[in-house]
């Protein structure tokens, strides 16, 4: 059980480091994934924030876009922050560019603005009664979400934390808070023995 | 330390974390921006000439014009960086206004101030400068810079500078790690750096910022070794629209970033490129033609 639920990152680039950091405050077992085969045995994977454009241009090189694909049909979570909520939307705006499709959201990239835009904000969340400290980057901005996609938590009326099944998507960076609420949900939607 | 305790601070640190592991790529026309994200590039960084140009031509080497930057920010999505000249604040004013996403207050310009650097607190948009030892990007640091990056020695084509200033930076972090508290005081005269930051990179091994590197990078054993001594991201100037095969260099640099640790990766990214930028012995180098020398 213990290797099934050891959680993957994507380290092609980015704030991966902070993922991890993030993951030992809640002692949870992780490695670095920078190829197809480094997949094996995990239960859930988490692409970081960076550069959407150059995680896509690597993923494909390495056959990981379409690993990641196999990885979700087998039953593996995914936690995407930022670029990774880019990578796992359905639908990309500004530019349009391919990305892995296993949410149902469409989402515009650097929604806010550029750099100048990036801000800290409090906000609500289902997850707990206390607001969340929200860090956004160059942020996207999720335009719409389909049909039994739940809005854990939300911005100046835009979803931000959004989740169906166990796919989870922040717009923001948990991970360079201290607040390990999101992470410790995503550790709730791994597979159990890994089994579905 | 209120100057960096605040949420624009976090945000300005925040953006160097998101192009850790990554390479920012020199250009100076939109086109070679586009070619330069289609490689995998995780930022661009605007600029009128590159080093080697600069080095050649002469001339005062200015912040690039505004309408290429902005045909630059225009043609790609990742996050644009633009130069300017040490201490010309109104140059970074103007790139703040035009909203470019980081500054490099650079020694490959013509210096604009031989004693100030710009108070880059002051500023909404972040900096990164370079540095050659701890006590330069300490200093750097307190007037505001969220990002540092070696200076290395910018359009030689010669790794044999970004290597001294890495290892000089990581070696005397390394030190300070094993020092009482009464010898960092002493510490920080030497290194000409505040105590309080010397205090910092004591306690923590590392700086307080994201440390990089720039100057020298040619080819993807160059960028993966710089990786190896402790940058956490690779910038290429001259290198890549150098040579004689840009976008396949950096797209080969970029592989070589990502997996620095795997030999067999940065084999196959060496393989099969063109030639690489002629580059410059920096010991045939007078000390008048030294680009690293300038800031303090």
């Amino acid at each position: 059980m213990a290797s099934e639920r050891k959680i993957g990152i994507l380290a092609i680039q980015g704030d991966y480091e902070a993922h991890a950091k993030a993951l030992d405050r809640l002692g949870a077992a992780h490695t670095y994934v920078r190829r197809a085969e480094d997949l094996a045995g995990l239960g859930g994977i988490i692409l970081p924030g960076g550069e959407s454009t150059t995680h896509l241009k690597v993923m494909k090189e390495e056959g990981l876009f379409d690993a990641l694909k196999q990885f979700s049909a087998n039953g593996g979570a995914f936690f995407g922050t930022c670029a990774g909520a880019i990578l796992l939307a359905r639908e990309v705006h500004n530019p349009p560019q391919a990305s892995l499709g296993l949410l149902d959201i469409s989402i515009l990239r650097n929604g806010y603005g550029r750099q100048l835009a990036s801000d800290v904000h409090l906000g609500p969340t289902k997850l707990h009664k206390e607001p969340l400290e929200m860090v956004f980057i160059r942020a996207p901005i999720i335009e719409s979400v389909g049909e039994g996609i739940e809005v854990l938590a939300e911005d100046a009326s835009h979803p931000v934390l959004v989740q169906k099944d166990r796919v989870l998507a922040a717009t923001f960076h948990p991970e360079l808070t201290n607040d390990a609420t999101v992470h410790k949900h995503f550790l709730s939607l791994l597979p159990r023995n890994g089994k579905s | 330390m209120d100057l960096m305790n605040n949420n624009l601070w976090r945000v300005k640190v925040g953006l160097a974390e998101m192009l850790k592991g990554g390479v920012i790529m020199d250009v100076t026309n939109a086109e070679q921006a586009r070619i330069a994200e289609e490689a995998g590039a995780c930022s661009v960084m605007a600029l009128e000439r590159v080093p080697s140009d600069i080095r050649k031509e002469g001339g005062v080497a200015r912040m690039a014009a505004p309408r290429v930057i902005r045909e630059i920010m225009d043609t790609v999505s990742i996050p644009v960086m633009a130069k300017v000249r040490i201490g010309h604040f109104t140059e970074a004013q103007v790139l703040e206004a035009l909203e470019v996403d980081y500054i490099d207050e650079s020694e490959v310009l013509t210096p604009a101030d031989e004693e100030h650097h710009v108070w880059k607190h002051g500023f909404k948009v972040p900096f990164v400068c370079g540095a050659r030892n701890l006590g330069e990007a300490l200093r750097r640091i307190a007037e505001g810079a969220a990002m540092i990056r070696t200076k290395g020695e910018a359009g030689s084509g010669n790794i044999v500078e970004a290597v001294r200033h890495m290892r000089a930076i990581v070696g005397q972090m390394k030190k300070l790690t094993t020092l009482g508290e009464e010898e960092l005081v002493h510490e920080a005269k030497e290194l000409g750096a505040p105590f309080e930051l010397v205090e910092w990179v004591a306690k923590h091994g590392k700086l307080p910022v994201p440390n990089f590197s720039a100057g020298g990078v040619a080819t993807p054993a160059d960028a993966a070794l710089v990786m190896h001594l402790g940058a956490e991201a690779v910038f290429v100037g001259s290198g890549i629209f150098k040579s004689s095969d840009p976008a396949q260099r950096a797209r080969a640099i970029v592989r070589a970033t990502t997996h620095y640790r795997d030999p067999k990766i940065v084999l196959e990214a060496s393989e099969e490129l063109g030639d690489a930028m002629k580059g410059l012995d920096v010991r045939q180098l007078e000390e008048k033609d030294l680009l690293q020398t300038r800031g303090w």
